[in-house]
């Protein structure tokens, strides 16, 4: 297979910097588009390419450009492109990669996705923890003035932007996008109303478009290659190529850069290099910590979007999580959800009170406190704060994927809790 | 004496011209004083390792804010130290892949070893433990973050190697 995304990236290499960017065809889309091709000409190319956004929607990047008001339809003043590059998705660790060994990637579809919106400010909005991506960006980003590819008339083109690394002080809600802006604005992280949209009323009330890492990542080689090409990396139904990674107690953990529509055992079997010995698998979460568990029986899957959907899940990040069959499925829904509960942004009572109760239901049946009513009241919580538009964000419906999922497959390991009055794991981790 | 000039001689007092200077960098691209609330908590932080109450109120005078809407802003971010933290802090992973991969049993030979729980600096102020949302280093779990340093594929003869010629006194 063709890499794209880590083409320049190889475990143990050094990072790219710009020499080694730019003797690898680095910035020949930034080239071509500044010296020949109009904001409209690119969007145009992105749209038909077909990619969908790699921070968990799988929102069409194209069809999200495009509500950014243009030229004489927008009032004047500044426009922002954002990178989030929040990464705190329990599972999720492929930002991460991208920015610490190839900077210059992300740097140069930034450059070319806030020249599509006409955005003359941006900012990587980076958690604080990653120093390291931090550091090798800033210096990236020096190096780019340095050039003429950031700053005034960048490659003589007229086009202006500056860029700026803005490290984050914490908090997954964060990366929920209205919650990101406000962030950037110097508030509490708590996710704002929609509408409007930050498109067209964003930071500090201007049209805004927030990308995940991996999304721009892929804004370079679209514009240098075309739509086709990019629709052709795919094996499945989906355009290009996807960061996939595995996690848990496999033999060989990792993140690889595969087809969109990899199937699932592939995955696992060839990349990941199967279960740990004496393991066997019993379900995985396919895109991260907020998507429904799949099982033995969805091995044969194509990671899409549209087939993971139909399955009753999510691609979400593509990071995968592996759950096998001597560790606690409860312990495992309890951990998930001790982690959103900590995380809620308090701003909406189904969330900041029902999560805790949720973890306080969890809590005693993993204790061996249950009792068999408890499943009901999870339905009801289930039901409830799962219930897109009961919560004022997505986080407590993610919050609830996993869970309701666990009860469906794995309703005879919560049974068995609350009939033997213990954890029937004993791994030591249940607690 | 006009109260404006008063206000100015109280936050010098506090600030040091360079975290001032630093702020003032920051407000170059931000178009409301107060949107730069977040980034001077850091840039304060960043000398002194945490915010205290002085610095708090110097800062918020600084970027006309009140000094609660500053504490609301402060006390919201994990990343942010309201209390006074040790030299370095240990930010411990306690997420879902960590957890698979046998972090609890870790995290308490990191509190024997070092004598404390979460929220707790040791008696020689060098370590301050937190737990941390997921650091997104999965594959190579479990993980933490001693300062600015990841520590990954953790196990308890790492946690020996790396504390025990730090050990704090709290031995038991
Ligand atoms: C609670 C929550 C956390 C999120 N965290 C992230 C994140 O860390 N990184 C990310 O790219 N998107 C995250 N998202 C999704 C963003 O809101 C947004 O959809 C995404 O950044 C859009 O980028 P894309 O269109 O390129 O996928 C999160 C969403 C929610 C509800
Ligand atoms: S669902 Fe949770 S995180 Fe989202 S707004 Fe409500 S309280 Fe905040």
């Amino acid at each position: 297979m063709e890499k794209v995304l880590t083409r320049n990236i190889e475990p143990g290499k050094a990072p790219t910097d710009m020499a080694a960017y730019e003797a690898n065809g680095g910035y020949q889309g930034l080239r071509k588009a500044m010296l020949g091709m109009s904001p409209l000409e690119c969007r145009e190319v992105v749209s038909a390419s077909n990619l969908r956004g790699r921070g968990g929607a799988g929102f069409p990047t194209g069809m999200k450009w495009s509500f950014v008001p243009m030229d004489d339809k927008c009032t004047p003043g500044h426009k922002y492109l954002v990178c989030n590059a929040d990464e705190m998705e329990p599972g999720a660790f492929k930002d991460r990669l991208l920015m610490e060994y190839d900077p210059h990637q992300l740097i140069e579809g930034m450059i070319l996705s806030a020249y599509c919106i006409g955005a003359d400010l941006s900012y990587i909005f980076i958690r604080g923890e990653y120093v390291v991506a931090i550091e090798r960006l800033r210096e990236a980003l020096d190096e780019c003035y340095a050039k003429g590819y950031l700053g005034d008339n960048i490659l003589g083109s007229g086009f202006k932007l500056d860029m700026y690394v803005h490290p984050s002080a914490g908090r997954y809600i964060c990366g929920e996008e209205t919650a990101l802006i406000n962030a950037l604005e110097g508030k509490r992280a708590n996710p704002r109303a929609k509408p409007p949209f930050p498109q067209v009323s964003g930071l500090w009330g201007r049209p805004t478009i927030v990308n995940n890492v991996e999304t721009l990542c892929n804004i370079p080689h679209i514009i240098d290659r075309g739509a086709d090409w990019f629709k052709s990396l795919g094996v499945g139904e989906d355009a290009g190529t996807k960061m996939f990674g595995v996690s848990g107690r496999v033999k060989t953990p990792g993140c690889w850069e595969l087809p969109m529509g990899t199937p699932i055992r592939e995955i696992l079997e060839n990349h990941a290099g199967g279960m740990q010995d004496g393991l066997q698998l019993k379900g995985f979460l396919p895109g991260g910590g907020s998507t429904d568990f799949l099982t033995q029986d969805h091995l044969d899957l194509a990671m899409d979007y549209n087939v993971i959907g139909k399955a009753g899940s999510r691609m979400g990040t593509g990071t995968m999580i592996i759950l096998d069959d001597q560790t606690c499925p409860v312990g495992m829904v309890l951990n998930l959800i001790r982690f959103f509960a900590h995380e809620s942004c308090g701003f909406c009572t189904p969330c900041r009170d029902g999560l805790p109760w949720t973890r306080q239901v969890l809590e005693d049946i993993e204790q061996g406190r249950g009792k068999t009513e408890d499943l009901d009241t999870l339905e009801y919580q289930i039901n409830y704060i799962g219930a897109i538009g009961n919560t004022h964000c997505a986080l407590a419906p993610g919050a609830m994927e996993p869970l309701q999922s666990a009860l469906k497959y794995f309703r005879e390991d919560f049974e068995r809790h609350i009939s033997g009055g213990c954890c029937p794991y004993h791994s030591g981790k249940g607690a | 004496m006009s109260n404006a000039k008063m206000i100015q001689s109280d936050i010098s007092s506090v600030l040091t011209r360079q975290e001032m200077a630093e702020i003032d960098h920051e407000l170059e691209h931000i178009p409301y004083k107060s949107g730069a609330a977040i980034d001077a908590l850091k840039i304060v932080q960043a000398g002194r390792g945490w915010v205290s109450d002085e610095s708090l109120q110097a800062i918020a005078k600084y970027l006309d804010m009140s000094s609660e809407e500053l504490e609301g802003v402060a006390t919201f971010y994990n990343l942010i130290y309201r209390r006074p933290v040790g030299e370095k802090v240990i930010l411990f992973c306690d997420s879902v892949s960590c957890w698979i991969g046998g972090c609890d049993s870790i995290k308490q030979t990191i509190s024997d070893t070092l004598g404390v729980d979460y929220g707790e600096t040791t008696d020689d102020n060098r370590y301050t433990l937190l737990p941390v949302p997921c650091l997104g280093a999965c594959d190579r779990a479990p993980v933490m973050m001693v300062g600015d340093d990841l520590i990954t594929h953790l196990d308890d003869n790492k946690i020996s190697e790396i504390f025990s010629s730090n050990k704090s006194g709290v031995q038991s």
